[in-house]
């Protein structure tokens, strides 16, 4: 199936449905969540059986504030592509995708230990890469990043965001 | 139960037995293994419960080597990007480097010349080799077989001296550039690979002679690590540890990337799914690897052209040549910007203080690395640095599925079956 095809099989079921640089979007609501995905996997021309990835982008000051991003590719038919949603700032949680895909276990402990989005019904929803006693979500794009004290006669060194880059 | 009295007192000295109901206690013991601990391929930590030898469960704690990469991506241009990619996966640098870069390039709607692409293909397949030789190399020496491990890096080296022919450094190289690679193979490149192209197959053949039919190495890792098609699928295996459980897939044949889709090679699987499989598919995969190096070394000579892209608003570097000092900036190219074109320099201005300007969009760009599918999710919000870099590494992934490889084996299994899996701790954490 080409790229247009799969886009208009897909608009089936998904209405927000896009193509751009080879690659399929498909934009779904929190509460469609499972059952298009479960559809996509078990729609044999479909078969988007496999879940390559989870994770999520930040932006601040506009709503959706976080837009969860799974990345689905298909064993059977060689062809990929995107599901995603839109997450309000102060209603980050979405449902856990493990009941679907277990391998989206590690996937979404990772963006919760970024992002600070709660995926429902994961079975041990923990950080994964920070300390278990971390504070604050590091990938937030408001998250503040922190000078540098240095040893160099009472100098500091500014954060990252703040030292005039392009 | 009066035939045993020494038995009987010892099991009370121990503490043993409970006075309570005279039953023996069925205590199960939790044990760190980790993260300093010679045989998990870095920091990882396992944390194993025990009943007697036998693991029946296993946690894995990672974390201790978390640089934060993806978020320093964030605050660093589009070309800087590139070097820190490069040491996510320090055992795989190239492909890092390449999966990164290849999504900047379709962001950017540019595409690399083919020799750029042929070189790229070429050094992929040859980090491709060293990856699997350190792999091989440190499995056989968590398994006892030493002599295993010095020829692995002794060939290894080889290869990487070659690496450092070509790019200035064995590892964490950024060689591979937005818009093609930073410089052209070297005169005695070609030569050099030849005669790796020649040496290997004998050296993997000796491999073989060595750990094929061997009594202790076949006892150690034949059906330890037993994983099924279907766990592995739902655990997202990619790479050889599901290719060892009988599906063949392999991104370069089955979404092919750069021009995978015209060499010729082979996509070895297995369906034992144990350790031995994930072996048995490596070595075949190093094979195939030398095939393909093979292929792209006579195209890339018979391919001449740039390296770079020809845009000056995307090619960096634009143009280097061998100076008195080894490298250096081409002095026809410093003639060009500095006395001949205004808009060359402006160009070259912004290049160096801004880099590239990558539009809007996002892109997922997945690559075979030796350990699975490698992607990058790439976001740009249009400006000069990009707005977020996702890295899905294969062996973050595949470490979800050792509970499933480890639980319900024996304590030493554990060794092999986390060395069959070929995690690398620096991709993991990132």
């Amino acid at each position: 199936m080409n790229l247009d095809a799969l886009a208009g099989r897909i608009g089936e079921r998904v209405p927000d449905v896009l193509v751009a640089r080879g690659e399929v979007t498909a934009v779904v609501e929190r509460e469609q969540l499972l059952e298009t995905l479960a559809w996509l996997r078990d729609q044999p021309d479909v078969a988007l059986d496999f879940l390559s990835s989870v994770t999520a982008t930040h932006w601040p000051d506009v709503d959706p504030a976080f837009w969860v991003d799974y990345e689905l590719r298909s064993f059977p038919h060689k062809h990929r592509a995107r599901v995603k949603l839109g997450l309000s700032e102060g209603d980050a949680h979405v449902p856990s995708v493990t009941p679907l895909f277990p391998t989206a276990d590690w996937h979404e402990r990772e963006t919760f230990d970024f992002y600070g989005i709660v995926f429902d019904g994961h079975p041990d929803l923990t950080r994964i890469l920070l300390p278990d006693d971390w504070e604050g979500y590091p990938l937030r794009k408001d998250e503040s990043l922190g000078g540098v004290p240095t040893w160099f006669h009472g100098v500091t060194m500014p954060p990252v965001d703040e030292r005039g880059m392009a | 139960m009066g035939e045993a009295p020494e038995m009987t007192t010892a099991l009370d000295a121990a503490g043993l037995r409970d006075p309570a109901t005279d039953e023996l206690r069925q205590e199960t013991m939790i044990i760190n293994m980790g993260p300093q601990h010679p045989s998990t391929h870095g920091v990882l930590r396992l944390v194993l419960e025990l009943d007697g030898e036998t693991v029946i469960r296993c946690k894995p704690v990672i974390g201790y080597l978390h640089t934060g990469i993806e978020k320093n991506t964030e605050y660093r241009t589009w070309m800087q990007g590139v070097t820190y990619v490069t040491r996510a996966d320090y055992l795989s640098p190239f492909f890092n480097e390449l999966a990164y870069c290849l999504g900047v390039e379709r962001l950017l709607g540019v595409e690399a010349p083919e020799r750029a692409t042929l070189i790229r293909i070429l050094v992929c397949e040859l980090n491709r080799i060293t990856s699997h030789l350190v792999w091989l190399a440190t499995s056989g020496l968590e398994l006892g077989a030493v002599s295993v491990m010095l020829y692995g890096f002794r060939e290894r080296e080889v290869i990487m001296e070659i690496f450092e022919a070509i790019t200035g450094l064995r590892m964490n190289h950024a060689y591979i550039r937005i818009g093609g690679v930073v410089m052209d193979l070297p005169d005695e490149g070609p030569r050099k690979i030849r005669s790796l192209l020649d040496l290997l197959p004998g050296r993997i053949d000796e491999y073989e002679t060595l750990l094929h039919d061997n009594p202790i190495w076949r006892e150690r890792n034949e059906g330890v690590g037993v994983l099924t098609t279907e766990r592995a699928l739902a655990l997202g295996v990619t790479g050889p540890a599901l290719r060892a459980t009988g599906i063949g897939a392999d991104l370069r044949k089955d979404i092919p990337y750069c021009a995978y889709e015209s060499f010729d090679f082979e996509v070895p699987v297995r369906t034992e799914g144990d350790a031995y499989a994930r072996y048995v598919v490596r070595l075949a995969e190093m094979r195939e690897s030398l095939k393909i190096a093979g292929q792209a070394l006579e195209r890339i000579e018979e391919t001449p052209g740039p390296v770079m892209i020809d845009d000056p608003k995307v090619g960096w570097p634009p143009r280097l040549s061998v100076g008195p000092d080894g490298i250096g900036n081409d002095p026809e190219y410093l003639r060009h910007i500095m006395e001949e074109s205004m808009e060359a320099l402006i160009h070259h201005f912004k290049m160096v203080t801004q880099g590239v300007e990558v539009p809007a969009g996002e892109v997922f760009s997945a690559v075979e690395s030796p350990r699975g599918e490698l992607g990058y999710l790439i976001v740009s919000d249009g400006g000069h640095r990009p707005y977020r870099v996702k890295i899905r590494d294969p062996s973050f992934v595949n470490l979800q599925a050792l509970p499933a490889l480890i639980e319900g084996y024996l304590v030493a299994d554990t060794v092999a079956s986390v060395a069959s899996l070929d995690p690398v701790l620096g991709g993991v954490d990132r």
